[in-house]
């Protein structure tokens, strides 16, 4: 709160002008933070942020410092360093599930999946970063690598993000091969994508600062410019064993894939570094060069205004409970500009709120749970929805919802019918979608709420969340009636409690990453600010007659 | 006595009179005085008429004087027009009383001062040439031509250049044109030293004693020797720069020292003629300002102690000269106003003395027959405007004043702010003024003083009370600071001139407070681009010894150890600083999107830190500084200093941040809030990066009165990269800086050896010879002897061979 203060002190008088609807639309703060429930409520959220915090931590580590030393003893930069000289000094950085594959395989530890990815400033533009991490086993690629690479380019394409990958890895991981490989969602997707994300005309840029061998050679191959690093990075389909066995020749790695032989001789690369510092600059200026090619950050419409409550408070207004309920209002309060909410249809539906407001000067149209959904809520939705989508306001869905109604009564009202209008308004909505997910989301409201499947530009989680089917309680209930096993009962909802688990959730990339509720502000406006980029292309993955990219010559 | 001087007086005299010189038999100082004394009486009274347009006191002293009886001669005008015959700050000084006047002004300039500040002051301007002096600032006879050309009727030429040149006075004479200086004669009788050692001690002015005759027979020196007194300097009549200079304590040592001064002298100069005088060990330089008009007043400004001097060049002059008693001070002046009587003098002269600090014998030394550098601070202590005075007494006019109104008010100091390099032997350093912050002046002139009455009537005649200034006990005065400067930020000083920047002038109620202002204004003067000598200055004002006003010639080497003190290892507190500076200033601009207003934000897992690396300009840390910046948020920064290895960091938490302007940064650490004025040097685009220091960004820092410069190291693929650039450019010798060819020593198709000289530049007086590099054939020569180039030039290529 006290960087609002600053910024109120520091900033021009605002643009928008004082009407009466201001002070109308302002929501009101009805908490009462020294209340037994909320200080209860709020020591609950301070510790799973807590423990999301120490888990961040431990993965921000990578591999390890021996790992990390063996980097720096070949003078190279660690992946982090790396990524810190990418980005504009003091321009924010919006990372992605860097829980990735957190506690996934068993036995092995592979943080972040073995990938840094996230969208950041580089030249004054916004790019798409993705970074292997070769203190983690050495940069080769798990099936959650894949995943975790695909999802990146795939925010990528969607905004119009130019995409720099700082290589250095040694393709995907062998055992795990048939789940890295084969399928349309694996390995080799990554080149598909940034072919076809050249041909709409979305920059790809690598930097070889370390082995690219066999798969992961495609992508300073398939990159519209690159860079390699002398001495240090190496792009070979096979290595000299490989090479020795499949054809006795006897060659070192230097001669068969070295910076100066692709930079002089074998054309792969086009920029020859004298170190990874170096690599970077020219990296740097590469972006600086892209031209219209680039797309083009658009301003806010009208300048933005800190909440008028404090962010701090979501804490104890939300909870870690999920049985213990909440005004989404409060929250909505502590995250719009102004705190100023322009409510639509209040009084009809009041299980969900929809309304419209500012995030960071964006207009932006909000959907939020208040409770179960009732058929009433359901058309609300899809009237709120559709409203936008005439308006082209983008939408944020805050999500904490266990369903729609069940019983007699509502499906003889045709809640189903109705929840269908507002899944297909979700669905076929034409405009950005931003899902954050505050308490539980659970069963068909996962699909209303804009859950994974229904596409969101981007789906973050508190670390309080819960996705699953149904409640845990709920789930193993209907489980038990199902198994006849009793000794099963206890472990089967602890187990379903585990896998609805937030981080159990990041872990698999049904998300896009953890943020605190504190950030859901600042998270949010980064989203829309990069919603509202003009000149992005068309999202077909079809080419789109866009013809083809930029050949490698 | 110079009865005629008097019966000439309402003739006028001017400059063309150059016979006129009489050399008086035997004058007692009474008799000067008397002299003096009558000149007074002649002098004051009439002056009243013009006085009164002039200074509100001389009214107040006409008053206290009595009624004018004699008529008052008619007022001469002005001129319309006059030519400033210099550049830099004194050109700039004479336009300013110029202005004040109503006179215009005509500047000339070298090419190379086409933009500078004295053609810009002034109402018109005349290239005169190329920038060596020797073909602009030197050429009398293009600048007569631009008299002629402009109208222009008098002739201001500074100091330096021609202002002590007899033969341009004449020239201007003979053209009709004033010379606003002393008559020719005056020029050439105090040119020389010998005659004017004559005519001085003709005079009743005390000189040194010595022998300064022909007979070089070695007993007989021993006896001139015996007869001024151990101990005695023995010095080569054409010698200079120390060499063929010997002191003497003992007379057993006579002859050896005699023997190799002179040897030294003949090997040195091709004379072994040496002369014999009086050393004196702990001398003072304390010179006499005085100024006659062509009537035959003169008087005395009172005197300047310039006695702290560097490469025998003054740095630090103040008025009036401390420690002395108002016997001593009177009786200098009444030896100065003989010594320029003696020579008819007209106009601002100064003569100086010798002056000896444990017997507190004073012996003259030379006259300057123009308006000194450090003039300011007599008109300081005075209130008066010296140019003005000198334009009066161009004019034809009595002087403003008579010696007993001449005030002496409080305590000047005048400090030459150099471009120059204190701790590599003052050498002189040439560049741009990237950046120039000055202390605000609160006066353009000398403060005016209030009225003063003659410190005792006019019936007591004796000199010690007729040349002590007046007094007023109750005037209490405002501490003055007074800039005199001849270049703006951007400027480029330059080889070709005095490496002077700037004058800076303070005054106040005693010396101990002036020095106060003096140190307070040096902390305020910040330049970066070249060296300078303000951190020496700065502390030169607050040694103890200097406060005490125990000055002497040799006070710089005296106290080398405390002046020098070794440079200490930058602060935490500075490290942090440099460093916020580098941070805040790379902030993007402030937009309203929250992908720059989130500045160095980390959402979702990653961390914000920044790590600086900074090193000293010496270069000689084997591991830099690094400080780690971890932004908090908008404005707030945690930094961890790690300034000595092994040793944990300094931390300074939630440290509040921003720059007020692109050169100021303000923050608050352990507390405190510091202001702070950095400046980024980078280097040339042009220039390969290496690893020394000036191919890398450097800040300068002025903070708490030091100036601090830290160096941003390059990062290894930049000076790996140059290092190409410049072992592709290797053999090709460059200048180093904007120099002049003094001699080109090779021709193309020449085989030089490894560190054969190649070409020899001059520099900012100082010559430098280029050597090869390496064994080879010339190639090419890029420049020829007397060509003037600029730096980075290609002077000449070798191509690498063996011989």
């Amino acid at each position: 709160m006290r960087s609002a203060i600053y910024r109120n002190i520091l900033q021009a008088p605002r643009t928008r002008t004082r009407t009466r609807l201001y002070h109308a639309a302002v929501l009101p703060s009805l908490v009462s933070p020294s209340s037994p429930e909320f200080l209860a409520k709020a020591q609950a959220m301070d510790q799973a942020v807590a423990d999301i915090d120490a888990k961040m931590a431990e993965v921000r580590l990578g591999g390890g410092a021996k790992a990390a030393d063996r980097m720096r003893a070949k003078g190279k930069k660690l992946p982090r360093e790396r990524l810190a000289l990418l980005l504009d000094r003091h321009t924010p950085f919006l990372e992605l599930s860097s829980l990735a594959a957190y506690d996934v395989y068993p036995g092995e530890s592979v943080p972040g999946a073995g990938i840094i990815t996230g969208i950041g400033r580089i030249a004054g533009r916004e790019c798409m970063v993705v970074v292997n991490d070769a203190t983690v086993k050495g940069g080769s690629y798990y099936p959650l690598t894949v995943k975790k690479h695909l999802r990146a380019q795939e925010i990528a394409r969607e905004h119009g993000l130019p995409c720099v990958y700082v290589v250095e890895s040694g393709g995907a991981a062998l055992p795990h091969q048939a789940n890295v490989f084969p399928d349309k969602e694996h390995f080799g997707r990554i080149f598909y994508n940034m072919a076809q994300m050249s041909a709409l005309g979305i920059p790809q840029i690598a930097i070889v600062h370390g082995i690219s061998v066999a798969g992961g050679a495609y992508v300073p191959a398939m990159a519209d410019e690159n860079i390699i690093v002398r001495e240090q990075g190496r792009i070979f389909l096979a290595g000299p064993p490989l090479v020795k066995a499949a054809t006795g020749e006897e060659v070192d790695e230097e001669t068969l894939g070295g910076g100066q032989m692709h930079s002089s001789e074998s054309g792969v690369t086009d920029h020859l570094a004298r170190d990874d510092e170096h690599a970077i600059a020219i990296a740097r200026g590469i972006v600086g060069d892209l031209g219209k090619a680039g797309g083009k950050a658009v301003p806010p419409p009208v300048s933005p205004e800190e909440p008028l409550y404090s962010a701090a408070e979501l804490h104890g207004i939300v909870g870690t409970d999920l049985r213990q309920p909440f005004d989404m209002r409060d929250v909505i309060a502590r995250i719009v500009d102004g705190s100023r909410f322009r409510e639509f249809k209040k009084e009809y539906g009041t299980t969900i709120v929809t309304g419209f407001a500012n995030i960071h000067g964006y207009p932006v149209g909000i959907v939020a749970n208040n409770g179960i959904l009732f058929s009433p809520s359901a058309l609300k939705a899809t009237h709120f929805i559709q409203l936008c989508s005439q308006r082209q306001i983008p939408l944020l869905f805050l999500v904490n919802v266990t369903g729609y109604m069940v019983g007699s009564k509502a499906e003889k009202g045709g809640i189903a019918k109705d929840g269908a209008k507002m899944v297909r308004a979700v669905a076929c909505a034409d405009v950005p979608k931003l899902t954050v997910v505050v308490g539980g989301s659970f069963g068909a409201g996962n699909y209303g709420m804009a859950g994974r499947a229904y596409s969101p530009r981007f789906l973050w989680m508190w670390p309080n969340a819960k996705v699953s089917v149904m409640g845990s309680g709920q789930l193993s209930q209907v489980m038990q009636s199902v198994s006849r096993d009793p000794t099963q009962h206890a472990s089967l909802k602890a187990e379903i409690e585990g896998q609805s688990s937030s981080v159990y959730a990041t872990a698999r990339l049904w998300d896009d990453g953890i943020i605190k509720p504190t950030e859901t502000r600042d998270v949010v406006g980064l989203g829309l600010a990069l919603a509202a980029r003009a000149g992005v292309a068309g999202t077909t993955w079809d080419g789109g007659r866009k013809g083809y990219g930029v050949h490698r010559m | 006595m110079i009865p005629s001087r008097h019966a000439s007086a309402n003739t006028l005299r001017r400059v063309a009179q150059t016979s006129a010189r009489v050399i008086p038999s035997a004058v007692s100082h009474s008799v000067a005085a008397v002299k003096t004394g009558k000149g007074l009486k002649r002098g004051a009274i009439p002056a009243i008429g013009h006085l009164e347009d002039l200074r509100p006191h001389a009214r107040a002293f006409a008053t206290a004087t009595g009624s004018p009886s004699s008529p008052l001669p008619p007022r001469k005008p002005h001129f319309d027009k006059i030519l400033v015959a210099n550049r830099g700050e004194i050109a700039c000084r004479v336009i300013r009383t110029a202005k004040k006047l109503g006179i215009k002004t005509v500047a000339v300039y070298s090419e190379v001062d086409a933009d500078s500040l004295h053609v810009q002051l002034a109402d018109e301007a005349y290239c005169i040439g190329p920038a060596p002096s020797s073909e602009s600032y030197l050429r009398m006879d293009k600048i007569i031509d631009i008299c002629h050309r402009s109208s222009a009727q008098a002739v201001h030429p500074g100091y330096g250049f021609l202002s002590e040149n007899a033969k341009f006075a004449e020239q201007l004479a003979k053209e009709g044109i004033v010379f606003i200086g002393p008559p020719a004669s005056a020029i050439v009788s105090m040119g020389s030293k010998s005659e004017s050692k004559t005519i001085m001690s003709d005079a009743g002015v005390p000189c040194v004693p010595g022998y300064h005759g022909t007979n070089q027979d070695p007993q007989y020196l021993f006896d001139e020797a015996l007869k001024i007194g151990f101990p005695i300097l023995i010095k080569a009549v054409h010698g200079g720069g120390g060499k063929g200079m010997r002191t003497v304590y003992e007379p057993s040592a006579f002859f050896d020292s005699l023997e190799s001064a002179q040897r030294e002298s003949l090997k040195g100069f091709g004379d072994a003629t040496v002369l014999v005088e009086k050393y004196i060990e702990r001398p003072r330089h304390v010179e006499v300002q005085v100024f006659s008009d062509t009537l035959g007043n003169t008087v005395s400004l009172w005197e300047r102690d310039c006695s702290v001097q560097r490469r025998n060049q003054k740095i630090i002059e103040e008025a009036p000269a401390p420690g002395l008693s108002p016997e001593l001070r009177a009786d200098l002046s009444a030896k100065a106003v003989a010594a320029a009587n003696a020579v008819n003098y007209v106009g601002a002269g100064t003569v100086e003395f010798i002056f000896d600090n444990d017997t507190h014998q004073f012996f003259f030394m030379e006259m300057n027959t123009r308006l000194q550098v450090e003039h300011p601070v007599t008109e300081m202590i005075t209130g008066l405007d010296l140019v003005e005075w000198q334009l009066e007494v161009a004019a034809g006019n009595r002087l403003p004043l008579t010696q007993s109104s001449i005030p002496m008010v409080g305590h000047a100091f005048e400090a030459r702010i150099y471009a120059e390099n204190p701790r590599n032997d003052f050498l002189p350093d040439s560049g741009p003024l990237l950046y120039l912050s000055t202390p605000e002046p609160t006066h353009t002139f000398a403060p005016s003083l209030p009225p003063m009455s003659p410190a005792t009537s006019n019936a007591d005649l004796s000199h010690a009370t007729i040349l002590a200034p007046p007094t007023n006990t109750l005037l209490r005065i405002a501490p003055s600071v007074r800039l005199e400067q001849g270049f703006t930020q951007g400027s480029q000083i330059g080889v070709f001139y005095d490496p002077m920047i700037a004058k800076l002038v303070v005054h106040a109620e005693d010396r101990t407070e002036a020095l106060r202002i003096l140190r307070k204004a040096l902390d305020e003067y910040h330049v970066v681009g070249v060296s300078t000598n303000i951190e020496f200055l700065r502390s030169l004002a607050g040694h103890q010894a200097f406060i005490d006003g125990d000055v002497e010639t040799g006070f710089i080497p005296k106290h080398r150890e405390e002046l020098f003190p070794p440079l200490p290892d930058p602060s935490p507190e500075l490290l942090a600083q440099a460093a916020l500076f580098a941070v805040l200033r790379d902030h993007p601009e402030q937009s309203t999107s929250p992908w720059t207003s989130l500045a160095s934000r980390r959402f979702g897992g990653d961390v914000y830190e920044h790590i600086i690396t900074l090193q000293t300009e010496t270069g000689e840390l084997e591991q830099p500084f690094s400080v780690h910046v971890k932004s908090l948020q908008s404005g707030l920064f945690d930094i961890s200093v790690h300034s000595t290895p092994g040793a944990s960091p300094t931390e300074f938490h939630a440290v509040a941040a921003h720059l007020a302007s692109a050169t100021s940064l303000s923050t608050t650490l352990n507390a405190e809030a510091v202001r702070a004025t950095i400046v980024s040097q980078r280097p040339p685009p042009h220039v390969p990066a290496s690893s020394s220091p000036h191919t890398m960004e450097r800040l300068h820092m002025f903070s708490g009165g030091r100036k601090t410069t830290l160096v941003l190291p390059s990062p290894n693929w930049l000076i790996s990269l140059g290092g190409d650039v410049l072992s592709a450019a290797k053999g090709a010798l460059k200048a180093p800086m904007p120099s002049l060819i003094v001699d080109v020593r090779v021709s193309v198709g020449e085989e030089v050896e490894k560190g054969q000289a190649v070409v020899v530049l001059e520099s900012m007086k100082t010559e430098t010879v280029l050597r090869a590099e390496f064994s080879g054939v010339v190639k090419s020569v890029g420049c020829v002897k007397g060509e003037m180039v600029e730096e980075g030039r290609e002077l000449v290529d070798i191509e690498e061979g063996e011989l």
